[in-house]
């Protein structure tokens, strides 16, 4: 059957496309590059902090490092990584045959690359230094070109990200086949839809607040510059109004991905479908009034602080439903601990740490204290390296086959997780002990009393340098080597497993059947019919292609 | 489902209570805890890592459990049960997270007003404040106090409800790249370092000569962020003498890590002698400065 179709060439993937199964892998490609980038900014950071003093490199060239290195994986890793998987799989999963709008689609993703390459080029007129969150007056007195550049590069990335979220937004609600009502698409969809309300609602005000900080910078006005009589704290408003939900957008697209790969490889419902699908909706709108929770030492008054302390740990709530639910999902499965799974157990590990420590810092009391150290430091990557990216590639080793008709290797896939694993908590989890101790971060040189406790977060990272490897040669290798895919290897449920691996340039050849809700696993066990074990019709669709 | 028996379950939560108390009391994270308010700060992380124990050993004893337990054996193709959800359940553990951060929130509260935070002198008017504090108003902080008409919050912490006021020992901070300025408005000393006396309330007003810094004594919890043309507060009272790390918190250029300096508690007869050594000090070098001119 695949034969009749045409098969995308290579060329395609290196032009400007409106396929969102090409639009997706371009997305990802590209965000995998600047994750390589930004990773080995993190790692001359880890080597600088090896030792107490700044012997590596020079300290204006440690915080161009930092600024670059949280920028990079933010916009140009995290953020993409995203809408990667969202342009991939939301038309599959709903059983349309494109997004909304393909064209627009198209200029999103080519909006990425001009912008991360100009944003690179900051480092030949000395990069930005003031730090990913570019709070003025600082900004405005390091480096004014390197600055210039980040902001120009940031709004262009910005516009990328609300031109994709008007997409699945509208694909979402629009597209989906007939049979499939808002409560029986598959949760990423939900995630997706709670993900793009807070890209809409958030990103204008960061274009603002960068806007006018650009004023600021070229024009000689003082909206945030003390000097002039110009407000550096509405800045922080403006800048946390999005930056806050950012965190949201870059970790609701994953949390869709674990309740996708939980089901599969656990053989089992999800847990709490309504329950999961609700919480996304109720952390996205609770996310847009947590904002100053970044300020707490900064200008804000007591009761200001006192209203957004009780606002962020409202958020515990609906998060921890979703760990329960998947924790339940897991719970008296049959789990196939391939490299997927071992990924989605992984994120909700780590996760669970960073939302535990997150509850911390909410208390203003305490943030008081941890505020600006390393134990934010600590907390906020198990948020988003703990969550995001093991959820992310919980989703690469999941997809894979799909993306690519091909398997990976589920040996050099068990090793990648185990190192990242180990190497992940050898990095961040000192990180919160020296916190609390009194290490502030964004610094290049510190007192030797921290120092032990940094060669091991130092020698951590380099073991997550170094579990990239197997990585990439399982992804390169399985590409062009690996072994066949057939259309569903995991015996899944949604949409997307109904075509083939890789799918058709028309997605499917005729309208897909929504034979069962996307979680219904083993009804096999009090099968309704009796005739027909659901195993027996997924080997059908199986052997079908 | 498969529920080990009641006994093992009863087992199990015991040691985990267990275990969650005792290393909420007994973590050894944080450094010594030198001032009124750093006491009550760390009774409430203890609180918070008590709970936070129970529930990281409940998640990844649940994650860990099933792993092993539940691990699909060799050519075993079937599926788990049809289990969609449980709605006791559910409200259970949509119910206790509640209950929990409502709880962690007024006990935060609690201790955020005893440490000062929402002092109706620190949240007063800005003007008020101007005249409530004459004295601090030394000439060469006047030119920002200038630029900021109009009505304005102070900010950061007050003075404790539970403190009797007006025997504060009041010290101006000017923070600049990269260094902390002390100024002593009673006496007119003005240090690199901050010199306290032990068991009196201290009230640090506080700003910016160039980009934002913070002031933080890691050994007090205490944090503020000092800002150019703004006033800001920090209140606290010492109560072990020693010298502690004062450290800048707030990303202020390339040497951010190098602004530091100390903070040093004097038992009440020496924080008399260093006084009377530096305004004898501070007079000799205006006296020289004069005799200069």
């Amino acid at each position: 059957m695949e034969k009749e179709h045409p098969q995308r060439k290579w060329q395609d993937y290196f032009g400007f496309s409106t396929d969102h199964k090409v639009i997706g892998i371009q997305y990802l490609v590209t965000a995998f590059f600047f994750y390589f980038v930004g990773g080995a900014l993190a790692e001359a950071m880890r080597v600088e902090l090896a030792t107490p003093d700044p012997d590596f490199v020079q300290p204006e060239f440690y915080n161009q490092l930092m600024t670059m290195h949280g920028s990079i994986m933010l916009f140009l890793w995290i953020l993409p990584a995203g809408a990667a998987f969202a342009n991939y799989l939301i038309p599959l999963m709903i059983g349309a045959e494109d997004m909304a709008f393909p064209r627009l689609n198209g200029v999103a993703f080519w909006m990425i690359p001009p912008g991360g390459i100009f944003f690179l080029s900051s480092f030949f007129v000395g990069a930005p230094q003031a730090g990913w969150t570019s709070y003025p007056p600082l900004s405005l007195v390091s480096g004014q070109w390197g600055e210039e550049i980040w902001i120009l590069s940031v709004l262009l990335l910005g516009t990328s990200s609300i031109l994709g979220a008007i997409n699945f937004v509208t694909t979402i609600l629009r597209m989906r086949i007939p049979d499939m009502d808002i409560h029986s698409m598959p949760l990423f969809c939900w995630s997706m839809l709670a993900t793009s309300a807070l890209i809409l609602l958030g990103t204008p005000v960061l274009a603002a607040a960068l806007i006018l900080l650009s004023f600021d910078l070229i024009a000689g006005t003082a909206f945030f510059n003390p000097a002039g009589g110009g407000d550096p704290i509405v800045y922080q408003h403006m800048f946390w109004f999005y930056s806050h939900p950012a965190v949201y957008i870059m970790v609701l697209p994953f949390f869709g991905v674990i309740s996708e790969v939980l089901p599969v490889h656990a053989r089992k419902p999800i847990f709490g479908y309504r329950a999961i699908a609700y919480s996304s909706l109720a952390i996205s709108f609770l996310g847009l009034i947590v904002w100053a929770h970044h300020m707490f030492t900064s200008g804000t008054p007591g009761w200001l602080r006192m209203f957004f302390m009780a606002t962020t740990m409202i958020i515990a709530v609906p998060t921890g439903i979703k760990v329960f639910s998947w924790c339940a999902t897991l719970w008296g499965g049959k789990l196939n601990l391939n490299s997927a799974l071992l990924f989605g157990i992984g994120f909700l590990s780590s996760f669970l740490i960073g939302g535990l420590s997150g509850v911390m810092v909410a208390s203003v009391p305490f943030d008081i204290h941890v505020h600006d150290t390393y134990f934010v430091v600590a907390h906020f990557h198990y948020v988003l390296f703990g969550g995001a990216v093991f959820g992310l590639f919980a989703a690469v080793y999941h997809w894979f086959p799909k993306m690519s008709g091909r398997m990976v290797n589920e040996t050099l896939g068990r090793i990648h997780f185990v190192l990242t694993f180990i190497g992940f908590n050898l990095t961040f989890l000192p990180m919160h002990p020296l916190g609390l101790q009194g290490m502030n971060r964004r610094i290049a040189l510190y007192d030797p009393k921290f120092q032990a406790l940094n060669e091991l977060v130092s020698i951590g990272s380099y073991i997550l340098a170094v579990s990239t490897f197997p990585f990439i040669i399982n992804i390169v290798w399985s590409v062009f080597k690996g072994e066949k895919a057939p259309r569903n290897p995991w015996r899944a449920l949604t949409l997307e497993w109904q075509t083939a691996s890789p799918p058709i340039i028309e997605n499917f050849e005729e309208e897909p059947v929504l034979w069962a809700g996307p979680y219904e696993y083993g009804i096999d066990i009090e099968s309704v019919d009796g005739d027909e074990e659901v195993e027996d019709m997924l080997a059908e669709v199986g052997s079908s292609s | 489902m498969n529920i080990p028996s009641n006994i093992i379950t009863l087992i199990a939560g015991i040691a985990l209570t267990l275990i969650s108390l005792w290393y909420g009391q007994n973590h050894g994270l944080l450094p010594i805890a030198a001032s009124e308010e750093a006491a009550e700060i760390d009774g409430l992380f203890n609180f918070m890592m008590t709970i936070a124990t129970g529930l990281f050993l409940l998640v990844e004893g649940v994650l860990v459990y099933s792993v092993i337990r539940f691990r699909r054996r060799k050519g075993d193709t079937t599926d788990g049960p049809p289990v969609e959800g449980n709605v006791p359940l559910e409200i259970v553990w949509t119910a206790i997270p509640t209950i929990i951060v409502f709880i962690l929130a007024v006990y935060s509260f609690d201790v955020y007003n005893t440490m000062g935070g929402l002092d109706p002198m620190a949240s007063h008017d800005y003007l008020a404040s101007h005249d409530h504090h004459q004295m601090v108003a030394t000439e060469e902080d006047n030119s920002h106090l200038v630029a900021m008409d109009g009505e304005q919050v102070a900010l950061g912490l007050g003075q404790s409800p539970y403190n009797e006021a007006g025997n504060s020992l009041v010290v101006n901070v000017n923070g600049i790249q990269y260094a902390w300025i002390f100024t002593y408005p009673d006496t007119g000393i003005v240090s690199g370092e901050l010199h306290v006396p032990v068991n009196r309330p201290v009230q640090l007003n506080m700003t910016a000569g160039d980009v934002l810094h913070a002031f933080w004594l890691p050994e007090f919890r205490i944090k503020q962020d000092v800002i150019p043309g703004r006033e800001s507060e920090l209140s606290f009272t010492p109560t072990k003498v020693g010298q502690y790390p004062v450290i800048c918190a707030e990303l202020c250029g390339a040497y951010h890590g190098g602004m530091k300096t100390t903070l040093t508690v004097h038992s009440a007869e020496d924080y008399q002698q260093w006084l009377q050594d530096n305004t004898i000090a501070q007079t000799e070098v205006d006296g020289n400065v004069a005799l200069g001119q």
